[in-house]
C-alpha cells in the first residue's frame, strides 16, 4: 500500500532539550492510527510535526513523496486538516462561516466562496451532521456540537489526511463513540487517513487499525491493537498499573485501571 | 445552507453596504461644506452645482480653499485610522486594539513636537519631522519583536506599551520646558487638529491610502482565519508570518502619514470597528470596507462639530471623538454587548 505520510529519523527541539528523538513512522492510505502516550510525552507535537506546523531540526518528513518543507502552506491544506483540540473564537461567527472557513487554500484572490465552495460546505455538514446547526453561533454550542463542526471544517479542506488532537477529551460517553464512528465511517466512505491522539485507549483500540504509543519523545510501540495494547505496556508507559483484557464483543484489548489499594473506597457507616 | 444564504457574506452585500456608506459620506460632506462662522447655506452650494445661481469670490475661497480640504482629509484620516483599527483588533486578537497602539502615534508626536519646539512650519516641516518618528517607532518596535522572522502578538503589544510611555516622558519634556505661543501648537496637535488642512497633503496621502486598503482587502478573509487563532490560520493555508509583517508595515505607513498631518485623533480606530462589527457582524470582508468608510464619515461629523461649536474658537478634534463617542460607545456595550467572547 501507498505510504501517504513518512516520517524519517525525526528529531525536534522547542529549546535546549530534544523533545522528538528518532521518530519513523508511515501513514498507509484509509488508516486510522491512534496515537496514546502520557502527558509531555510529545503526541501533540509530533501531530503539528507531521503538519508541519513546526519546524524540524533533523530526519525527513515526506508528503505523498515530496519533502514536506517544499509545499506551500496552501498546498498542505489542501492535503492534511488538522482538528485541534480547542479552538477559540473571538468573534460570534456562523457554524455555516467556520465551517466555510476551510476553502481558504482553494481561494484565489476574490476573497469570496462560489457555488461549489458552499456545496462541498453543506455537505461536510450533512456528512457530521452539523447541517442542522449552519445558521447557531459558534458561541452557542456545546463542546460535542463544536468538535463536530471543527470536523466538518476540516472536511471542507477537502484534505486526503486528518490529524485529530484528542477530540474526544470533552466529550461524554455518547458523544465519544459517536465521534470515533464518524471518524471509521469518513475513513470507509471517503477514503480518508487519519491520525487520532486519545486518551480513551480501549475506545482507540476498537476503531484503530495501529495504534502507536509515544513515550518520553519516543515511539516505544507501534502495531496493530492487540499487539500494542497489553498490560506490560500500558503500565510502563503511563507508571500505572493494569489490567487488560479483551472485549467480550469486539474482541479488541479493553484497558482496566487498577487502583493502588486493595479497598480504595472506605465503606461508609 | 438555504436558510441563511442571506445572513453570509456575498460580494453584492459588501456593495450594498458600501453604496450606503458612500451615500452617507457625500450628504455628511455636503451638510459639513454648509457650515461655519460664514454664512454659506446648503440650497446656495446645490443651486450654484447645477448652475442655477453663481456664488461670489469669498464664499468660493471659503468652500473650496478653508472648507473642502479639510472635510476630505477628516475623512481620509477617519478612514485610515478606522482601517487600522480594524486589522490591529483582527491581528492582535485584542479588543484593545487601535493603530497606535504599537507606538506610531507617540512616535510621531515627538517628532511633531519637536518640529514644532524648533519653529517648523505646518506643511511640510512638522509633518515630515512626525512621518520620521512614526516610521523610526514601527521599525523600532517591530525590530524589537521579531524573533527568529516571526512577531509574536503579545510582546508587539508590550513593547508598543513601553515605546508608548518612553515617548510620552520626552514629550512632557519638551512641553514643561515652552511656555510661549508654540505650547498651544503642541497640545493642539497632540489632541488632533485638522484646522492646517491643504490639497497637497491629501495628493501625498491619498495614493499610499489607496495602495495600503486595496492590499489589505484582498488579505480580508485571511484576518478572518486568524480571528480564530494564528495557528489555525497557519494550518489553514494562511501564510501568517507574511500576513504580519505587510499588514502592521502597510498600516503602520499610513498612520503614520496621516497623523503627520492631523495630529492624534483619538477614539476614532476604537470605536468605529466596533460599532460597524456590532451592526455588520465579524466577516472582514464586509467589516473592512464598512469601517473605514464609517470612519469617514464618523470624522467628519466630529471635525465639523469642533470647528462650529463654539464657533469662531475652534476644539480641537480628538476633544470631540472623545467626548461624544465614549458614552455612545459605553451606551452601545452596555446594550448590545461587545461581540467578544473568550470562549
Amino acid at each position: 500500500m501507498d505510504s501517504e505520510l513518512i516520517l524519517r529519523n525525526v528529531f525536534f527541539r522547542y529549546d535546549s532539550q530534544w523533545c522528538l528523538e528518532g521518530i519513523d513512522f508511515e501513514l498507509k492510505k484509509g488508516e486510522i492510527v491512534g496515537m496514546i502516550g502520557p502527558n509531555g510525552s510529545g503526541k501533540s507535537t509530533l501531530l503539528k510535526i507531521m503538519d508541519g506546523l513546526l519546524k524540524i531540526q533533523k530526519g525527513e518528513i515526506l508528503l505523498f513523496n515530496k519533502p514536506i518543507s517544499r509545499y506551500r502552506r496552501g498546498d498542505i491544506a489542501r492535503h492534511i486538516a488538522m482538528v485541534p483540540h480547542e479552538e477559540t473564537f473571538r468573534f460570534s461567527f456562523l457554524v455555516s462561516e467556520v465551517v466555510l472557513m476551510g476553502r481558504f487554500s482553494h481561494l484565489g484572490l476574490f476573497p469570496f466562496e462560489g457555488k461549489e465552495d458552499l456545496e462541498i460546505a453543506n455537505q461536510s455538514m450533512r456528512l457530521t451532521g452539523t447541517l442542522n446547526l449552519a445558521t447557531r453561533s459558534i458561541h452557542e454550542l456545546s463542546g460535542g456540537e463544536k468538535q463536530r463542526v471543527l470536523i466538518a471544517r476540516a472536511l471542507t479542506q477537502r484534505a486526503q489526511i486528518i490529524l485529530l488532537d484528542e477530540p474526544t477529551s470533552f466529550l461524554d460517553i455518547r458523544h465519544k463513540v459517536e465521534m470515533f464512528e464518524l471518524i471509521s465511517y469518513l475513513t470507509l466512505t471517503q477514503g480518508l487517513s487519519v491520525i487520532i491522539i486519545s486518551h480513551d485507549i480501549s475506545l482507540a483500540a476498537q476503531y484503530c487499525h495501529r495504534m502507536l504509543i509515544l513515550n518520553k519523545g519516543g515511539v516505544y510501540k507501534i502495531g496493530e491493537p492487540a499487539e500494542v495494547i497489553t498490560a506490560d505496556n500500558i503500565s510502563m508507559v503511563y507508571q500505572c498499573p493494569v489490567l487488560v483484557d479483551e472485549n467480550p464483543i469486539s474482541k479488541t484489548p479493553r484497558v482496566t485501571i487498577l487502583s493502588k489499594r486493595k479497598e480504595s473506597k472506605k465503606e461508609i457507616a | 445552507m438555504k436558510g441563511n444564504e442571506d445572513q453570509r457574506v456575498t460580494p453584492l452585500k459588501v456593495l450594498y453596504t458600501g453604496l450606503i456608506l458612500t451615500g452617507m459620506l457625500v450628504i455628511i460632506a455636503f451638510i459639513s461644506l454648509s457650515l461655519g462662522p460664514a454664512k454659506i447655506s446648503l440650497k446656495d452650494i446645490l443651486t450654484w452645482l447645477i448652475g442655477y445661481k453663481t456664488i461670489d469670490q469669498t464664499a468660493w475661497m471659503i468652500l473650496f480653499k478653508i472648507r473642502l480640504p479639510r472635510i476630505l482629509l477628516a475623512g481620509l484620516v477617519g478612514f485610515t485610522l478606522s482601517l487600522g483599527g480594524v486589522v490591529f483588533q483582527a491581528l492582535l486578537r485584542n479588543p484593545l486594539a487601535e493603530p497606535f497602539i504599537l507606538g506610531v502615534s507617540s512616535g510621531a508626536a515627538v517628532g511633531a513636537i519637536i518640529g514644532i519646539f524648533f519653529g517648523c512650519g505646518f506643511t511640510f516641516g512638522v509633518p515630515l519631522l512626525s512621518f520620521v518618528g512614526a516610521l523610526f517607532t514601527i521599525l523600532l518596535v517591530m525590530g524589537i519583536s521579531s524573533r527568529h522572522g516571526g512577531l509574536e502578538s503579545s510582546t508587539l503589544l508590550l513593547t508598543g506599551v513601553i515605546i508608548n510611555a518612553f515617548f510620552t516622558a520626552v514629550i512632557m519634556f519638551f512641553i514643561t520646558t515652552t511656555s510661549d505661543s508654540r505650547l498651544h501648537s503642541m497640545l493642539f496637535w497632540l489632541y488632533g487638529d485638522l484646522s492646517q488642512s491643504k490639497y497637497v497633503q491629501l495628493s501625498i496621502s491619498l495614493p499610499f491610502i489607496l495602495i495600503v486598503s486595496g492590499i489589505i482587502y484582498i488579505f480580508s478573509r485571511h484576518l478572518n482565519l486568524i480571528v480564530g487563532g494564528e495557528e489555525s490560520a497557519l494550518q489553514m493555508g494562511v501564510e501568517v508570518e507574511l500576513l504580519k509583517w505587510i499588514a502592521f508595515l502597510g498600516i503602520s505607513l499610513i498612520t503614520g502619514i496621516v497623523v503627520a498631518f492631523s495630529g492624534i485623533i483619538g477614539f476614532v480606530g476604537l470605536i468605529v470597528p466596533h460599532l460597524m462589527r456590532m451592526i455588520l457582524g465579524p466577516d472582514h470582508r464586509l467589516l473592512i470596507p464598512a469601517s473605514s468608510l464609517g470612519g469617514a464619515v464618523f470624522l467628519i461629523a466630529a471635525d465639523t462639530l469642533a470647528r462650529t461649536i463654539i464657533s469662531p474658537s475652534e476644539l480641537p478634534v480628538g476633544v470631540i471623538t472623545a467626548f461624544l463617542g465614549a458614552p455612545f460607545f459605553i451606551y452601545l456595550l452596555k446594550s448590545r454587548g461587545s461581540q467578544w467572547t473568550q470562549s
